[in-house]
Parts: structure tokens; C-alpha cells; sequence
């Protein structure tokens, strides 16, 4: 293959993702195409004198901008963004840029994606994070500080891991890690080998050894976000569309949309069916999304699904498998494997148990596991891309370097990892004590009136809180927010963050409390009940 | 049930199936030869040299005395636990006494000529990580960065690959040492906007990867004026500001917007990575300093993309704190890299080759253009792979850092021990003595 670097004065640099270059010569055409592609030359007509009229306005702009410095006026302000190729579509916060600047001088604007973060009001989910994290409860130090229920972490079994790191780590350890440094100095981004055979044995652990992972088929990163995110620029192109069944986790919003320029479809799943999803409802959101002219490249799930924590069964894994194939699409699973383990009630299934079967094509099914959920301990930020398509293994390895595990963790891990009876004796006791935080915090709230979605799984109840709103809708669901907030000073996620269409709904996540703190935690939401 | 149709397997999107990742260049096309063959001074005396990897070894054993004599053993798990510091522990916030240890050790690199505010600092997984990042809130797709020749030919995929961004190369030449210019500056936007291709700033790398180079304070200043007036983005990625041979030599952008009273400092963004000073690539700590608050509110949601676990944050904290320790270190660092550099140019010099006059970095910049047959590109491929088969060195082709001049390389020299750069100053000597006759 011919190298690709020919001198660039004479050719321009290539454009990646998506026809973006043209469209930049068209901003000064596309009101006027925007009005032929609506159809009919008589509207053409009626339309072309405001459109030249705006066209000659945007010279006159863009002549003015070019005529030096003149520091006492303020710069004109930025033209509205030209959505990309590919649809109407618009997210409500990535299109605009007209900026007003501080000051007389003008200050360079950052990009769409740059300015979405300031322009879109915090939504609740991010005010109650920051909230809570400013004025954070400390049984000693800030009792009227604001305890944290908002956060998707369990630190339930982390002194067993510290315990652990203290017995076990030794200068040596990190040393060892310099050394090698000077023997190969080549890291592969995707993770050493020896970390993927680690993961691979630790999971095949959790799963009671009902799977094998295969190390080469991983792609492990810094966390569950990236990992998301990579499959995303992998699967789909700027304007693509992935369904989405809601109420679904409010960090998805900006892992899948964010960066990528793609589009949530939502599948909205009701308490009526115990939020499980069903072909139909997959079926009804492909199709708008059809009307609408997006084009979608998947379905992303999550098992136990976030928020509501219920485990997807076999049956509604393998309808997904068939909804897929019928429609051509890719499936990425998010699994927390702390979900597995010996309910009796119901078991945790993995889309990695079902590919084994011979009906199903295993390229369009990419697992994602959240090791660091697993692990207990955040901040060690470890996630792992499952995959047997080859060309997504590729893509993703090179993408890795971006978002790659530092030596020291995967050190650290490795050595945890082969440590089995150890992991054994985490996995038990970290899955007792999550159970037991469960059921006190369910049945605390069972107490007060409050029902929640049945499940012994993840770190987070789902309770309807409906008949505690007034009214009946999202404003009375964040009016509660609200008092949940202010009044009994915690920080809860509405389940409208969590893109729900029955209001009323929140998610508890209980997984950062110790049990003597239950009983202040039932007292306080008692006050806005 | 359907028919079953044979396809293709299902679609992947445009990013995973471009080749912007850049891996098939030569850059990397070198590295697999070494991979393959790589050179070691016991098993495998004749094999390839390693030459084209920026790294830093020449001082880790620093930094293993330092680790073992600080810290007891008994500390080690306190330490890599964060006993006593989960619990104030913020997500994308990063550790405070990380943050504080990251800006103490940029000011100890800069001699203390610079101040830098822990809360500007935002932690990223890497120098890489930190670039894309910057690009993605910067500049829209379609838009342009604009950047010296030669420069490392990891921006190509750094910058453009998943952000749409496109690179503008400003055309540096040998004539007054690739300085940048002013006229180059102005050239290369206007090119851009002759494209219709709206330019929202400039990154320079200063020391300069490949030429191993600081940028004069003038030519900042310059460049300082050039983005104001466009009203355009300044980054100025300093990786290896620790590198450079005399502290007083390398100027930071931060000083000089310092000494502006940080005067339309709000345009500026520095990149900085313990990779290349400290030669802990393996850790991935990279950051993104911003004098602009929106860029660091932004910067720091985007960094959930790229966070450093909290390990490695507890386990650098201290050290990096440690005056005593970062300012002897960087000291000895220097000094040793400059002996380094010496010996090389030395060996290259009685071997009758002449390199770009350098005070900084990993690397040398090497003027083969003699040696070609023609002054073209395909000439200095075709004595790159002489030297990658026979003389089993490899180099990086300045083609591949886009540089608009034929016939220069860079040679890297931190990577391997004195012995071995010995080595392969004789391979060098014989191959040029060889092609003179």
C-alpha cells in the first residue's frame, strides 16, 4: 500500500468521518437548497429574495470579520452551525454557536461540541452530582451534609480490596513495572497480555465457570465510558442511530451521543410489563426512526439494566439476537458480572453464554463489562470490550491508546486476579453484602410506602415514587427532586434524567451507604413524603 | 424465515474503516521490522535498532532509588489504597494533591518562571488523550488546526481521526532552521481559507518533536500576536519541556503570558504528559492546562473519556510534591540527555553527517539530503529501508512528519543504553563510509 503522506503543499489534508468537507462551501448555499429540496419552483422563487438577501448578509459579515482588529467592536456574531449530512436531525444543544463575547475583545470560540456542555442547563442528574459533592455528608464532620445516592458505585467491599493492595502490594511491584519500561518500551494500549488472561480467569470465576472468555478477543480501558464510546465511533457514523430501550442510564447520554454526533432512539419499556423489553416496542422504535430518516446500527442494552435492575432472561436475549439479525444490526451488551451468581429466583444470563450457540452471527454481539463495578474499589477504571468480530477487535485497538489502563493498575490487577481464592472470597461476600444493603434499603422504603421494582442485582433500587408527586407529570416528579435535594439534603436521580416516560420514578443507589446509616436515610426521605 | 442471504458482515462506521489511524505510514512500518527482529546485545547482536521511539530511559534508575528509599513497604498499600483519601475522592475531578503535585512539577520543569493554578489542571490518560481532547472542544469537523512541518506523525490520527478535524501544515524550511515565520503563519491561513476551511488555531509542539528544538521566545511572541489577531486557539504542547538541555533555553508559552499579564490568555491550552520527562509512558498521566475557564469546565466532563485511575494518582502524588526529589531529578535529567545528544552528533558528525543544531528532546534531527540520489521523497524511502534492512536502524523518515524538505530523519537516542548507541553509531559510520565509494 502506497504510504500516505505526499507533500502537503500540493494536497490538502484528507477529511475524515463523513462528507465535512463540502459543507463548508455550502454555507453560504443552503438556505436557497434548502428551500428547492422543499419542493416546487414557485416556492423557489417566492423564497430567493430573503435567502439572497441573507446571503449577501453573511458576505457582508464575513468581509467585516476579515478587515483587521478593530479591538473596541465586538466581533460579529458566530453564523448558526449547518447540521451535518444526513438528516434533520439536530440534538437540542449541539447546533447553535451564536456566541456573545466577555468583553470588547472577542474571545476564539470553541466548537459546537465545546459549547454544548455551558449552554445546556445542568440537568438534574449533573446538578445533584455536584451538589452532592460540594457539601458531602460525613457522619462527624458535615451530619447536615448532603448524602450521595446519585452515584452508580459500590463501595460496599472496598476494604477487602484495600486490605488486600496493603498485604500484597510491594515496592517490587511498581518496580518491576519500570524495568520493563526498559526492556520492551512498547505498551500495547489494549492492555498487557497478561492482565487479559488475568481478566479472562476472573471472569470466567464470576460466571461460576459457565463461560470462557478468550483473551484476544479483548479490548480492555480505562472504564465502562470509553469502552462505550469507541464501540460507538466503530459501529456508527455521524447521524447514525441506536435504540436504546429506556428508562436507560443518564451517563449514556453523553457516552453515546456526546463526541459522536449519534443519535438515542429510545424503546420505552412500562412498569406495566415490569420494564422488559419487548419485540414489539423494539419493532415501533425502529420504524420512527425509519420516518424520521435516521439510520440505526444497533441496539445497546444493558444486563442488569440500569436503572431499573432487573436481569434480561434468556428469552428476551435471544428475541434481541433475532430482532437484530432481522434488521442487519449490532448489539452491544453492558454486563456487570456481579449481577451473576446463585439466585434462585432468577439467574443472571450473558450474551457471551448465548453467542455460543451456532444460530446466531457472533460479529454483530460486542460485550462491554464494568470490571471496576466488579472490583468494588472506584478509581481503578477498568473496562473490557468483548468481541469476535475481527475488523471491530482492529478498530478498537487502535482506538485504545486514547483511553488506556495505566501500568501500575494493570499490575496491581494482575496480581488480584490470579490471586483466585481471593476473588473467591470477594465475589461471596461482596454479593452477600449487597443483597443485605438491598434488602434493608427496600425494605426501608417498603416501610414508608414506597414500592420498588423488584430485584436483588445491581447497586441501585428503582422505586415509583408516584404517588408522591403532585402532579401527576415530570414537573411534579422534579418539584420532589427538588425537595429530595433541599429538605432531606440527598442527591437522588429522577427518573426523567433516566429518559422514563411514566413520571414519578427514581433511582436510590445504595451501594455507598453503611447499614447504620439506613435508619437516617429512611428519617430523611421521610420529610418529603 | 427469511432466506438466508451470504453478506458481508455487518457494517462498520467510516472512522473504523479509515485509514487516519496512520498505522500503515512508515513511522509504524518501522516499528515492526524492529518488532521482528529487535536488537539485543547478548542474543541477538546483528538485529534491528530500535531508533524511532521518543522515549526516555536514560534516568529510571532515579526514580527506582527515589521508590524504594521513600516509601517503606508498609506505605506501598496505603498508599496505592488510598486509605485515607478515598473518601474525598471526585471522579474527573481528579485527586487535589495530585492536581496540586501536577502543577508543582510544571512549575519545577519551567524553574519556577511560571505559575500554574491546580484548579486549571485537568488529567487526562495521556499526552494523546489530552491533544484529541482539546481538538474535539476547539475546532468543529471540517475545521482546521494549523501546525509547523515536520511535525509528529502521531497528530495525524491524534487530531484529525475521530474529531473530523483536518491539519494545515505551516511550512517550515532548513534555510533558517524550520524556525516558524510569521509570513509561514499567515501563509498557511490563508491557504486554509482559500479552501474554505475555517482555521481555529495553532498547535506548536515546543521542544519541537522531531527537531529537537526549543522555540525561541521571539518566535512565541509572534505566534502569540499572529492567533490573537485571527482570533484563533493557541496549543502548545510542552511533553518535553523537562528534556530540554538548559533550563534557561526553553521558554514556555506560560511565561510569556505571564510577562503579557495573561492578556488574552484566554486562547491558550497547554499539553503536558509525565511520558517523555519522566519516562513513565506505561502510566498514562497526561493533562490539559487552560487559561480559559470554559475549556477547563469542558475539558474536564470529556476527561470521563480518559481518566487516570486513582492508583496511579495516589502513587505519583508524593513524588511529584517532592521538591527536593523533582528538582534533582530534572537536573541530572537534563544532563544526561545532553550527553546523550553530544555523543551522538559526534558519532554522526565523524561518520560526515550533519544534524540540525538541537538543545532539547529525545531525538535528533539528521540531514541525510546529501546522500540521495534525488531530492524527493521516494529517494529518502528508498535509503530509509537501505538503512532499516541492511544498516538494521530504525529511523523515522522526515516524510512521515510531513516535513517539505527531502533526506532529514529523526534518530532517536534516549531509548537504549550508551553501549547500544555506540553500536549503531558504527553501523551508521560503516553504511556512509561504504556509499562514498
Amino acid at each position: 500500500m502506497k504510504p500516505n503522506f505526499q507533500n502537503s503543499a500540493n494536497n490538502p489534508p484528507e477529511t475524515t468521518a463523513g462528507s465535512t468537507g463540502i459543507f463548508t462551501d455550502m454555507r453560504v448555499i443552503v438556505p436557497l437548497q434548502g428551500v428547492v429540496q422543499g419542493g416546487g419552483s414557485g416556492v423557489v422563487l417566492g423564497s430567493i429574495i430573503p435567502c439572497a438577501l441573507f446571503y449577501f448578509l453573511q458576505l457582508y459579515l464575513k468581509s467585516k470579520n476579515r478587515t483587521g482588529d478593530d479591538p473596541s467592536a465586538p466581533p460579529p456574531p458566530q453564523l448558526p452551525e449547518i447540521s451535518p449530512p444526513g438528516g434533520e436531525l439536530q440534538r437540542a444543544q449541539s447546533v447553535r454557536s451564536i456566541w456573545s463575547p466577555r468583553g470588547a475583545n472577542g474571545q476564539a470560540q470553541v466548537s459546537s461540541r465545546g459549547s454544548s456542555v455551558i449552554k445546556h442547563p445542568d440537568s438534574p442528574y449533573h446538578l445533584g452530582l455536584k451538589r452532592a459533592s460540594e457539601n458531602p455528608y460525613d457522619e462527624s464532620r458535615n451530619p447536615d451534609g448532603i448524602i450521595q445516592l446519585g452515584l452508580d458505585e459500590n463501595k460496599l467491599s472496598m476494604d477487602l480490596v484495600q486490605d488486600w493492595l496493603m498485604v500484597h502490594t510491594k515496592c517490587s511491584t511498581i518496580c518491576q513495572e519500570l524495568q520493563i519500561n526498559g526492556i520492551t518500551a512498547y505498551h500495547p494500549f489494549d492492555g498487557l497480555s497478561e492482565l487479559k488472561m488475568a481478566v479472562s480467569g476472573f471472569m470466567s470465576q464470576v460466571m461460576e465457570g459457565r463461560v470462557f472468555f478468550d483473551p484476544s478477543h479483548m479490548i480492555l480501558t480505562s472504564g465502562v465510558t470509553p469502552a462505550i464510546e469507541m464501540l460507538v465511533f466503530c459501529l456508527a457514523d455521524v447521524g447514525n442511530a441506536f435504540l436504546v430501550p429506556s428508562p436507560y442510564s443518564p451517563d449514556l447520554d453523553r457516552d453515546i451521543k456526546w463526541r459522536t454526533g449519534v443519535e438515542i432512539i429510545p424503546v420505552p419499556c412500562r412498569s406495566s410489563d415490569n420494564f422488559s423489553l419487548s419485540t414489539t416496542s423494539l419493532n415501533r422504535a425502529y420504524n420512527k426512526a425509519k420516518k424520521r430518516g435516521l439510520k440505526v446500527q444497533g441496539v445497546i442494552i444493558s444486563n442488569p439494566s440500569n436503572p431499573v435492575g432487573n436481569l434480561l432472561s434468556q428469552e428476551t436475549l435471544y428475541n434481541l439476537l433475532d430482532f437484530a439479525t432481522e434488521k442487519n444490526l449490532h448489539i452491544i451488551a453492558t454486563e456487570i458480572l456481579a449481577g451473576a451468581g446463585d439466585d434462585k429466583n432468577q439467574e443472571f444470563v450473558s450474551m457471551a453464554e448465548i453467542i455460543d450457540s451456532e444460530e446466531y452471527d457472533r460479529k454483530r454481539v460486542h460485550i462491554i463489562y464494568g470490571l471496576s463495578k466488579d472490583v468494588s474499589l472506584p478509581g481503578f477504571r477498568v473496562g473490557v470490550i468483548y468481541s469476535s468480530n475481527q475488523n471491530i477487535l482492529q478498530a478498537s485497538k487502535k482506538l485504545a491508546r486514547f483511553s488506556s489502563i495505566s501500568s501500575v493498575s494493570q499490575r496491581l490487577l494482575i496480581s488480584m486476579f490470579n490471586d483466585s481464592r481471593f476473588v473467591g472470597e470477594f465475589i461471596r461476600t461482596n454479593r452477600e453484602r449487597v443483597e443485605r444493603m438491598s434488602s434493608l434499603f427496600v425494605g426501608g422504603l417498603k416501610n414508608l410506602g414506597i414500592k420498588s421494582m423488584k430485584s436483588s442485582r445491581g447497586s441501585y433500587c428503582w422505586a415509583d415514587m408516584s404517588g408522591f408527586i403532585r402532579p401527576y407529570s415530570e414537573k411534579g416528579e422534579l418539584e420532589l427532586w427538588e425537595k429530595f435535594l433541599n429538605v432531606a439534603k440527598m442527591n437522588v436521580t429522577p427518573g426523567s434524567c433516566c429518559h422514563c416516560i411514566e413520571p414519578g420514578w427514581f433511582r436510590f443507589c445504595f451501594t455507598g451507604l453503611t447499614e447504620n446509616q439506613i435508619p437516617l436515610v429512611m428519617e430523611r426521605i421521610q420529610k418529603v413524603l | 424465515m427469511a432466506i438466508e442471504i451470504v453478506q458481508p458482515s455487518v457494517e462498520l462506521s467510516k472512522i473504523a474503516l479509515s485509514e487516519t489511524h496512520g498505522e500503515d505510514s512508515p513511522y509504524f512500518a518501522g516499528w515492526k521490522a524492529y518488532d521482528e527482529n529487535p536488537y539485543h546485545e547478548l542474543h541477538n547482536p546483528s538485529g534491528v535498532i530500535q531508533m524511532g521511539l521518543a522515549e526516555n530511559q536514560v534516568s529510571f534508575d532515579l526514580l527506582e532509588e527515589y521508590l524504594e528509599s521513600n516509601l517503606e513497604s508498609s506505605n506501598w498499600g496505603q498508599k496505592v489504597s488510598g486509605f485515607r483519601e478515598n473518601a474525598l475522592f471526585q471522579d474527573y475531578h481528579g485527586l487535589v494533591s495530585f492536581r496540586k503535585a501536577m502543577a508543582s512539577f510544571m512549575e519545577e520543569v519551567r524553574g519556577g518562571k511560571a505559575k500554574f493554578n491546580p484548579e486549571r489542571i485537568v488529567l487526562t490518560a495521556g499526552a494523546t488523550a489530552a491533544n484529541e481532547l482539546l481538538t474535539f472542544i476547539l475546532a468543529n469537523p471540517g475545521d482546521a488546526l494549523l501546525v509547523p512541518t515536520p511535525y509528529y506523525p502521531g497528530f495525524d490520527r491524534d487530531l484529525r481521526w475521530r474529531t473530523g478535524v483536518q491539519i494545515v501544515p505551516i511550512h517550515c524550511e532548513s534555510s533558517n532552521n524550520f524556525q516558524i515565520t510569521p509570513e509561514a503563519l499567515e501563509a498557511a491561513y490563508d491557504h486554509a481559507r482559500s479552501m474554505n476551511i475555517k482555521v481555529k488555531g495553532v498547535l506548536i509542539t515546543n521542544p519541537s518533536n522531531p527537531l529537537g528544538a526549543t522555540i525561541q521566545r521571539k518566535v512565541l511572541e509572534e505566534i502569540l500576536d499572529f492567533v490573537t489577531r485571527k482570533n484563533i486557539h493557541l496549543v502548545s504542547d510542552e511533553i518535553y519541556s523537562g528534556s530540554a538541555f538548559y533550563a534557561d533555553e526553553f521558554v514556555s508559552i506560560a511565561e510569556v503570558l505571564e510577562s503579557r499579564n495573561y492578556k488574552d490568555s484566554e486562547r491558550c491550552h497547554i499539553v503536558y504528559s509525565l511520558s517523555k520527562d519522566l519516562g513513565l509512558p506505561g502510566f498514562r498521566v497526561g493533562t490539559v492546562y487552560s487559561y480559559n475557564d470554559q475549556v477547563v469546565t469542558t475539558a474536564r466532563r470529556m476527561s470521563s473519556f480518559t481518566l487516570i485511575s486513582s492508583q496511579t494518582q495516589f502513587l505519583l502524588a508524593s513524588m511529584l510534591s517532592d521538591k527536593e526529589f523533582t528538582r534533582k531529578y530534572i537536573k541530572i535529567n537534563r544532563e544526561r540527555l545532553k550527553k546523550r545528544y553530544e555523543m551522538i552528533i559526534n558519532g554522526l558528525k565523524k561518520a560526515g553527517i550533519e544534524c540540525l543544531k538541537g538543545n532539547a528532546g529525545l531525538f535528533c534531527w539528521m540531514n541525510l539530503s546529501p546522500y540521495l540520489e534525488e531530492p524527493t521523497i521516494e529517494s529518502e524511502l528508498a535509503i530509509w529501508k537501505t538503512i532499516m534492512h541492511e544498516v538494521r536502524l530504525n529511523i523515522s523518515p522526515g516524510s512521515s512528519c510531513h516535513c517539505s524538505e527531502p533526506g532529514w530523519f529523526r534518530v532517536c537516542f534516549a531509548n537504549m543504553s550508551e553501549e547500544t548507541l555506540e553500536v549503531a553509531l558504527s553501523r551508521i559510520h560503516e553504511f556512509i563510509t561504504t556509499r562514498k565509494q
